[in-house]
């Protein structure tokens, strides 16, 4: 499902995250890259350096937009005005699809500035749905959500966060962005089989793959961003590439960040599961 | 600064009744309480709630332990990362504050600061957006310093706006040609902050910054900073004087300058909607007057349009 409803109908090959420390070299040296995947958030403003920026990137490249603060899962309404800076941005730079991440992280109005984890109940699935049709709806573009990293689990959960991520995906019609690293991270913290989490969920929905790599502490792991693609992980990769078939991948480095030339070249080692992909 | 009389402030959360435990609204208010109350001195999370019940026992209501962590210690890693992630921010966003107050003293007012005000705003860019009123309120967190801390922080927060706040179409000198002077309305670009100061505190953040055409050069706060000894010693030989500052940005970068007091009042009367007859009669109120003035006003306006720090007040 190279190409399908959730990311535009489009087939954009391995990305990297567009970061800060590697705009200098992008800008001078043009490196050839299938597209890039912006925060959206850093890039919400009225004016200033970081338009530059992206405004000289976006005519070389193709750029997808991922959030990282839309809450699709808090249980207080979706903040319009945060909608009406998304979508000005959305107009800027076309992308096909747009991903944010299937949590909480304000209440009351107080930010937290955290991706934390949804209790897994069928309430909170309803109001998640909702939240992403309306989003959906006002941006007018497609959604993909992305499973996070947890490390918490809630006592009033009433299934397993696969079966919550499908429900919240049927109920809203909406698309998938599948963070290998973090099934893996999370199936360690909570003690499940991260292949029956590949495979239970809707495949035909994956829009987009994400790859990171993690740091391991003693009683449990923590999405760390700082590191390569552990072995493990690109496993399930492959394991995922079989299940949805060829898809735009994406490899996340946010801290520590090395070269360029270091990120995307480790980035393309995605190509090795993604060449000739066996549909299970 | 007012603080809520909420009795579920997040540093001051009532415990949860289990019954509710079943809401999300509910599920995520005690959630968010939890990871938002400050850490204790060893940086872990308190062991006591506000109200004086085991913050274990609260931890236990909506947390599932695991083999390896208890729900205290599942729901630390959360109250712990948030705790860093927004001090760390802060941290970056003011290291001329940092120096002013001392590594401790800052990282009090942080805290106190940050348990206060949390943020309102879904990019932590507006981390400091009520630092300003907040250090006028409570000077206990910058004493005997206060004066000079808040000079500093309304220098950095204005580096902040420059850095990426919206620019209307620059006027040129052209759109002033042939003008009556009582006729022209200039409005400064909304991203420029004039600054009055008790002290020169901008002496102390050009030592920080190494090199001032890093100020804000880049896309992020991200810039080789020196706060070490030399840069101390600085800020404590400083004393008070009347300093005048401009913040703006030329070519997306940030910088400010310093103005003299004319020329401050001159661009404070055309800001606060003064034409530009009015704005030169207060700017030079009490100076007499001398030739050479016209040819400096001409000399600062040359400069000054050509920075594009002008708009035309349609």
């Amino acid at each position: 499902m190279p190409a399908n409803a959730f990311n535009g109908f489009t087939d954009y090959g391995i990305g990297i995250g567009l970061r800060v420390p590697h705009y200098s070299h992008i800008l001078e040296k043009k490196p050839t890259v299938d597209w890039f995947e912006i925060i959206s958030e850093n890039f919400m403003v009225d004016a200033g350096r970081p338009l530059e920026v992206l405004d000289k990137i976006l005519e070389q490249y193709k750029v997808v937009q991922h959030g990282v603060a839309i809450y699709f899962g808090s249980a207080e309404p979706l903040n319009r005005e945060h909608l009406k800076k998304l979508k000005r941005l959305v107009k800027r730079t076309k992308t096909p699809w747009l991903s944010d991440h299937l949590c909480w992280g304000s209440v009351d109005g107080r930010f937290t500035h955290d991706l934390l984890p949804m209790p897994y109940t069928f309430q909170a699935a309803r109001i998640t749905a909702q939240k992403i049709r309306e989003a959906r709806d006002y941006l007018e573009v497609p959604i993909c959500v992305e499973n996070v990293s947890s490390y918490a689990e809630f006592h009033v959960s009433q299934m397993t966060e696969w079966e919550f991520l499908s429900e919240v995906v049927e109920l809203a019609d909406c698309g998938i962005l599948l963070d290998v690293n973090n099934i893996y991270v999370s199936s360690k913290n909570h003690n499940f089989d991260p292949y029956d989490y590949l495979n239970h969920i809707p495949h035909h929905r994956v829009g987009q793959v994400h790859i990171a790599g993690h740091s391991k502490f003693k009683k449990y792991l923590l999405d760390t961003h700082d590191h390569p693609v552990l072995d493990p992980v690109w496993k399930m990769y492959q394991h995922a590439i079989g299940k949805v078939g060829k898809t735009a991948t994406l490899l996340e480095w946010d801290d520590s960040i090395p070269s360029f030339d270091e990120v995307h070249h480790e980035a393309l080692k995605a190509k090795k599961f993604t060449a000739e992909p066996v549909l299970a | 600064m007012k603080r809520s009389k909420l009795k579920s402030s997040p540093r001051n959360p009532s415990s949860p009744e289990p019954e509710r435990l079943q809401d999300l609204a509910a599920i995520q208010k005690l959630m968010a309480d939890a990871i938002m109350r400050p850490l204790d001195d060893d940086s872990r999370m308190k062991k006591r709630w506000a109200d004086g019940v085991a913050t274990k026992d609260v931890a236990n209501t909506f947390i599932k332990p695991n083999d390896r962590l208890s729900s205290f210690e599942r729901l630390e890693i959360y109250n712990r990362q948030y705790w860093f992630r927004i001090l760390d921010c802060f941290y970056e966003d003011y290291p001329g504050l940092r120096v002013v107050l001392g590594e401790s003293k800052f990282n009090n007012l942080a805290e106190a600061y940050l348990s206060a005000t949390p943020s309102e705003s879904f990019t932590l860019r507006n981390l400091g957006a009520r630092l300003i009123p907040f250090l006028e309120a409570e000077s206990k967190w910058t004493k005997p310093h206060q004066k000079m801390a808040i000079d500093m922080a309304r220098l950095e927060w204005a580096q902040i706006e420059a850095f990426d706040i919206r620019s209307q179409r620059a006027s040129s000198l052209k759109h002033l040609a042939g003008k009556a002077p009582s006729k022209i309305y200039l409005q400064l670009q909304p991203y420029i902050t004039l600054l009055k100061l008790s002290y020169p505190v901008d002496e102390i953040l050009l030592r920080i910054l190494k090199d001032d055409d890093m100020l804000r050069s880049e896309a992020s706060n991200a810039v080789e900073l020196d706060t070490g000894p030399a840069v101390k010693s600085v800020a404590a030989r400083i004393r008070p004087k009347a300093t005048h500052l401009i913040i703006h940005r030329v070519d997306n970068s940030v910088f400010f300058k310093k103005l003299t007091l004319i020329q401050y009042r001159l661009l404070h009367a055309l800001q606060s909607g003064e034409n530009l007859e009015d704005a030169c009669e207060t700017a030079f109120k009490g100076v007499k007057a001398t030739a050479s003035h016209a040819t400096k006003l001409q000399d600062w306006f040359a400069t000054w349009t050509s920075l594009g720090w002008f708009c035309l007040v349609k």
